[in-house]
């Protein structure tokens, strides 16, 4: 097959002058992934702080007021109301005034001033379970925390721990969901606007008729896919320069490998992606039916790929069907290089992967594609 | 004069419908082929099985000594081919659609300016070229059309009704560039469902059912007409047609614009017969007058012969 790469170059100019001239398309390109970006980063935080929280306390000593003050000062816990009974915390409640109710019992100063246990009663609104998980393990660690203090104070060590866990999270120490999204929301951005932009390509020249005086010209296959692929590698850069930038400028999440790596990663990666829409366009029929095809394809990719949802958690048969998405891969590739500092050699197996899935794709829509009319 | 363009018993079928049934052609190198038929004939599938847009189920072709299965790339440096729908970009300009494809045709940088100005020139459109191609009018669009086709300098051209839509000055531009390309050796295949068109061209094929039932010049075809036909002006010539065609003797009697056309075997024979006829039904006409058969005529004749059969 007859490779000019003045052809492919003509074609890429052609792309590129009716892009320009379509509102629609510049739409998706500048504004899809700014708005994605927003929406899921905002949106879709699982991190929970500021409480609204309505505090029934029945004791009124130094001690139970230094406890509200370690739940305030957590941040995690925002006092909104205080209650005088049992009905009051359920009232608050229950009418989703506050998430939480902290009741403290009369004889809580007391207690711990004779050094026994006090106690102290959480309710959590448990509809929401993310943001009940996060509650609990929050006040968790108000109460551990003040319960060190107090054993500090009353310098009591005769009793030593059977058993020290200190946890260190690493890699993103806060736990900010925000840090933990955002690489993977940059690759499903990136799949999502390359595949509606070049799921079309083919199928909207076949439509409007353009297809039939191309094709009677002597251009080959490989020059027309690989032309139009170039211009929307080149979108698709933008793109995740746009949406890093975002990221790192607007949600401040820190980057702690090499950006470079990561471009170069998102080039491998916009190969596979474009590659999966040119053989949607090469398959489909009407532009109607391209588009349906995406859709379908979009979906498993955001909820199998790791994005939403831990792929360890998932059932063996989805795991392995998650295998085929180079989105998860990617994933896994931006998590890496962005949360963990990941070099070239931890993420060697992804690159090979997708390469790999690369070439096949591509050689598929080419093999795919018939220069005939019908 | 060698055969620029040859098909051995093409066939075509979409599903159950026979699009081309046996086509057999030749056209001569550098000449004006016509192919003539009613709608749904076959002609588009002709054409694209020609241009290797489409592959035969039966039967072979080749273009430029070129076959249209195995050597289908060769034959796309050669051709140029005007599908019925306007297929450029509309939302590219003049200049770039040109561009274009003079890139993807591989035209030389240095006779690429000169050939596009000539285009443009030809084709009357250079103060246009900036427009976008989907501002133009239809005629423009077709002259674009062309000139996009002529921009590698093919030697074999297709035009799938090309003047469909073009009011009657454009078509009139478009025949003369059609003339001067013949002039310069260009063997062009046209189809067109107007007739005045189909007397131009050097040979016509008619076209029915997808297969070629008569081949030759529009002269011969005419020549080749053995009745007479009668052209009558009258008042009311929808009522004639229907008391015309209740005469037995009268073999077919048909609306071409203003006048109403009769056929019958021998006009001298006839004439007192309808003259009486005409009298003993009170029927009025303005004027009654053999006439050469026009290549309408003759078509009109043929195609419903073969419908007959």
């Amino acid at each position: 097959m007859n490779f000019n790469v003045k052809r492919v170059l003509a074609v890429i100019r052609k792309e590129f002058y009716q892009i320009k001239r379509d509102k629609r398309t510049i739409a998706i390109i500048l504004l899809m992934p700014i708005m994605e970006l927003l929406l899921f980063g905002y949106a879709a935080s699982t991190s929970v702080d500021h409480i609204s929280t309505v505090v029934f306390n029945n004791d009124m000593g130094r001690e139970s007021q230094e406890l509200l003050d370690g739940f305030t000062n957590s941040q995690y816990f925002d006092i909104d109301y205080i209650a005088y009974s049992m009905d009051d915390v359920h009232h608050y409640i229950d009418d989703g005034y506050s998430k939480a109710g902290i009741v403290i019992p009369p004889e809580f100063s007391e207690n711990i001033k004779s050094g026994k246990t006090a106690q102290i009663q959480l309710v959590v609104d448990g509809s929401d379970p993310t943001s009940a998980q996060t509650i609990l393990s929050s006040a968790g660690g108000v109460a551990q925390a003040m319960s060190v203090e107090i054993i500090g104070d009353n310098a009591i060590k005769t009793m030593p721990q059977p058993l020290d866990l200190r946890s260190r999270v690493w890699y993103n120490p806060d736990m900010s969901s925000i840090n933990f999204n955002v690489p993977g929301l940059i690759g499903v951005i990136l799949q999502t606007v390359t595949l509606m932009l070049t799921s079309f390509s083919i199928v909207r020249e076949r439509e409007k008729g353009t297809m039939e005086q191309l094709i009677v010209t002597p251009i080959s296959k490989m020059e027309l896919m690989v032309g139009k692929i170039i211009p929307y590698v080149i979108i698709g850069f933008i793109d995740i320069i746009l949406a890093l930038a975002l990221s790192v400028f607007w949600f401040k999440v820190p980057v702690a490998g090499s950006i470079g790596l990561l471009l170069f990663f998102s080039v491998i990666f916009l190969f596979s992606a474009l590659g999966v829409g040119l053989l949607i366009s090469t398959i489909s029929k009407s532009q109607l039916q391209a588009m349906q095809l995406s859709m379908f394809m979009i979906m498993p990719n955001i909820l199998l790929s790791g994005y939403m949802f831990p792929r360890e958690a998932m059932p063996k048969v989805i795991q392995t069907i998650s295998n085929i998405f180079p989105l998860t891969y990617f994933i896994k590739v931006l998590r890496g290089i962005i949360l963990k500092g990941n070099g070239f050699s931890s993420l060697k197996n992804e690159f090979i992967i997708l390469v790999i899935f690369g070439i096949a794709v591509l050689a598929m829509a080419t093999f795919k594609f018939k220069k005939k009319i019908y | 004069m060698g055969y620029g363009i040859e098909a051995l018993s093409l066939s075509k079928s979409f599903g159950d419908v026979v699009a081309v049934d046996g086509l057999d052609v030749q056209v001569k190198s550098g000449t004006i082929f016509g192919l003539i038929g009613p709608d749904g004939a076959g002609k588009t599938t002709t054409m694209r099985m020609l241009c290797s847009l489409i592959s035969p189920d039966r039967g072979t072709a080749r273009v430029g000594g070129n076959d249209i299965i195995k050597d289908s790339e060769k034959i796309k440096l050669d051709i140029g081919y005007m599908p019925q729908k306007f297929s450029l970009y509309g939302d590219l300009t003049i200049m770039e659609n040109l561009i274009f494809y003079a890139d993807i045709y591989q035209v030389p940088k240095k006779e690429r300016k000169e050939k596009i100005d000539y285009l443009l020139k030809f084709s009357n459109l250079e103060k246009h070229s900036y427009k976008l191609a989907d501002q133009l009018s239809g005629g423009m669009k077709q002259k674009l059309a062309l000139a996009c086709n002529l921009i590698h300098t093919p030697k074999y051209l297709f035009l799938d009704e090309p003047t469909i839509g073009v009011d009657p000055v454009a078509r009139r531009e478009l025949w003369k560039i059609l003339f001067e390309l013949k002039e310069e050796g260009v063997t062009i295949f046209v189809s067109t469902p107007y007739m005045d068109e189909a007397e131009r061209c050097d040979e016509v094929g008619l076209i029915n059912k997808g297969r070629i039932f008569k081949k030759d010049t529009p002269d011969n075809i005419i020549g080749g007409f053995q009745k007479n036909i009668v052209s009558i002006y009258s008042d009311d010539n929808y009522r004639l047609k229907d008391f015309f065609r209740s005469l037995d003797y009268v073999e077919d009697a048909y609306l071409l614009g203003e006048e109403l056309h009769l056929v019958v075997d021998d006009y001298k024979d006839k004439e007192m017969r309808i003259i009486k006829d005409l009298k003993e039904n009170g029927l009025q006409i303005n004027s009654m007058d053999i006439i050469k058969p026009s290549f309408e005529d003759v078509f009109v004749n043929i195609v419903k012969n073969q419908q007959d059969r």
